[in-house]
């Protein structure tokens, strides 16, 4: 960073004017003060983007450290293997099932309580504080509890009688992945309830009132108006629940032990933790999270195409 | 409109009910003598409430260590990201120099930047390159400066107004004297909305720690808490409720500071890092 402030503070011997010296010292004092995020993004995302890209193409074994070895060169080996990995496919198409009962559950539901709660006076500020309480939570902390609850003779189980599934659902192949589902849309819920409160607040209210005169009920209004106000918040909505989606690995780790029963409910992300860490193969790892990466651009490009295309 | 406000009512509070029911519930399990996960177990009995768990929890994960470890990660977290992010937010808001578009451009990048794709590098940087598992520095460091903070500051700072800035600058204040005694003083809420977001980040965050300590007495809470979900729990006698005993403990302070603080967490500043 010196390096480009260098000329503007040694020039300063030339008669400038007031303003002019003002100014260069604010471009000096503007890197200055940026220089310690600057360097911590450097060091801390730029620099492991690079070598994770690096590292997927070699056979990154662990060293001890200082030592000096040669790492064979693997080209894109790592990436054909973990395409062809039984247990990769099988973490991406659990992600994929994630996905596909997490987003539109969070959408409508975040949607639905967000326009509700903006129509309602009394304990708003109760029911914002209860929404957004999980959100807030530690995960460890409240997969202990999801853990009680829905244990083979948890409370749901009691209160579902002859109808609790069999074998319970964190222990049942089918039922895994949905629960996990289910939890995360509970967990992060509060944080999109309050995403779309905010961009509820933009939405016209003489729109409300033109629908109100023409008769419009109560569902017409909330899907004339509301739902197209919202459009770009939902958007929004749709790319964050598929980052953090594609993000899962808590909630498989402990929720299900370590993505069970037999693989059904693991995430790339674990599969990650379990090559790379555990078993001691990074760049295998880092070609999984490459991977995963790509996977998660192209729907979230799909869904920003296709979410604001419709209006 | 009538049935409408009863529909309404009813649906928001089947939801504060389905988000409020399993903290009620993980209180409730805690304090339970013999776990009892009958319908009636849902209600205190005065004959099954003991601490016991507590002690149980405490006996397995020394919960006092713990919590002391995610303070100082978070207190560090705090610091770095008060300091820095202060810093880098006020010459984003106030300071004209080239280079100020792309560096807040980057400050909205980096929080889409995906950690799962970071964290198998940073953990062979920090865990074997540089050797700093089982360290404070190595838990601490890629958290040290939250983007999300740098983006509320610069926000607040922007919505000072300009001649106070003026002002102080031809009375012969230095900008150090003018970020430190003028501008910081006016932003205190950002300051307080700073320190709560900055706290529950690394409060909660489970899987970098998790990697990078393997030594018990260098865990934060959430890291042996889980630990004790995944190997210990079994040889406990009532390991449910030793286990919601511990996430009583890990999740009372961040709940406790929500409700006290609540006004401060503002939708918008949440979501100024993605919005914008």
């Amino acid at each position: 960073m010196t390096s480009a402030v260098a000329p503007a503070a040694t020039t300063g011997t030339r008669p400038v004017s007031e303003h002019q010296r003002h100014r260069r010292r604010q471009g000096v004092l503007g890197w200055l003060f940026s220089a310690p995020y600057l360097v911590y993004v450097a060091v801390i995302f730029a620099y492991p983007l690079g070598f994770a890209i690096y590292m997927s193409l070699y056979d990154y074994f662990f060293t001890a450290p200082g030592v000096n070895v040669v790492r064979p060169f693997l080209g894109v080996r790592n990436y054909t293997r973990a395409l062809t990995d039984p247990a990769v496919q099988r973490a991406f198409l659990n992600v994929g099932e994630f996905l596909l009962i997490n987003v539109p559950l969070t959408v409508v539901l975040s949607l639905v309580l967000a326009t509700l709660l903006n129509q309602v006076v009394h304990a708003r500020a109760f029911l914002r504080v209860s929404y957004y309480l999980p959100y807030l939570t530690a995960s460890v902390a409240v997969v202990g509890v999801w853990l009680f609850l829905f244990s083979g003779s948890g409370l749901v189980n009691q209160l579902l009688g002859p109808l609790a599934p069999n074998p319970s659902w964190l222990v049942n192949e089918r039922l895994a992945m949905p629960s996990i589902a289910l939890f995360v849309t509970w967990k992060q819920l509060g944080f999109y309830i309050l995403l779309y409160l905010a961009a509820l607040q933009n939405v016209g209210k003489e729109l409300y009132e033109a629908a109100a005169t023409d008769g419009a009920t109560w569902w017409q209004s909330f899907w004339n108006v509301t739902v197209p106000g919202v459009r770009s918040a939902t958007v929004l909505v749709l790319l964050l629940s598929t980052i953090v989606g594609a993000n899962l690995f808590t909630e498989p780790y402990l929720l299900t032990g370590g993505g069970g029963p037999n693989g059904a409910s693991a995430s790339p992300v674990l599969v990650m933790y379990q090559q790379g860490i555990e078993q001691g193969k990074p760049g295998y790892a880092a070609a999984i999270g490459v991977l995963l990466v790509a996977f998660t651009l192209i729907i979230a490009w799909l869904q920003n195409r296709f979410g604001s295309e419709r209006g | 409109m009538r049935v409408g406000t009863v529909v309404r009512g009813i649906l928001l509070g089947l939801g504060a009910f389905a988000f409020l029911f399993p903290f009620y519930y993980m209180v409730i399990g805690s304090l339970q003598r013999e776990p009892d996960q009958t319908v009636a177990g849902a209600f205190p009995h005065p004959a099954n409430l003991t601490f016991a768990n507590y002690a149980t929890i405490n006996d397995r994960v020394n919960l006092l260590g713990s919590m002391a470890n995610s303070g100082i990660f978070a207190g560090a977290v705090i610091v770095g990201t008060v300091v820095f992010g202060a810093l880098a937010g006020y010459a984003l808001a106030i300071l004209a120099w080239r280079g100020r578009g792309a560096v807040f451009a980057l400050a909205l990048l980096v929080q889409v930047v995906p950690f799962q794709l970071l964290m198998v590098p940073l953990y062979v940087m920090i865990a074997r390159n540089y050797g700093l598992a089982d360290n404070y520095l190595g838990i601490i460091l890629p958290f040290v400066i939250n983007s999300t903070a740098v983006i509320i500051f610069r926000q607040y700072f922007l919505q000072l107004p300009r001649a106070i800035f003026e002002a102080a600058r031809i009375d012969g204040a230095s900008e150090w004297q003018v970020l430190t005694r003028v501008a910081l003083p006016l932003i205190r809420p950002a300051l307080v909305t700073v320190v709560l977001i900055t706290f529950i980040g690394p409060w909660n965050e489970f899987l970098w720690p998790f990697l990078v300590t393997k030594r018990a007495d260098m865990q934060p809470l959430a890291v042996s808490l889980a630990n004790y979900i995944s190997n210990v729990a079994n040889s406990t006698a009532n390991p449910f409720g030793a286990l919601l005993a511990g996430a009583v403990v890990l999740a009372a302070p961040v709940v406790v500071l929500f409700i006290a603080f609540q006004r401060y967490f503002v939708a918008s500043d949440l979501s100024t890092g993605v919005k914008e």
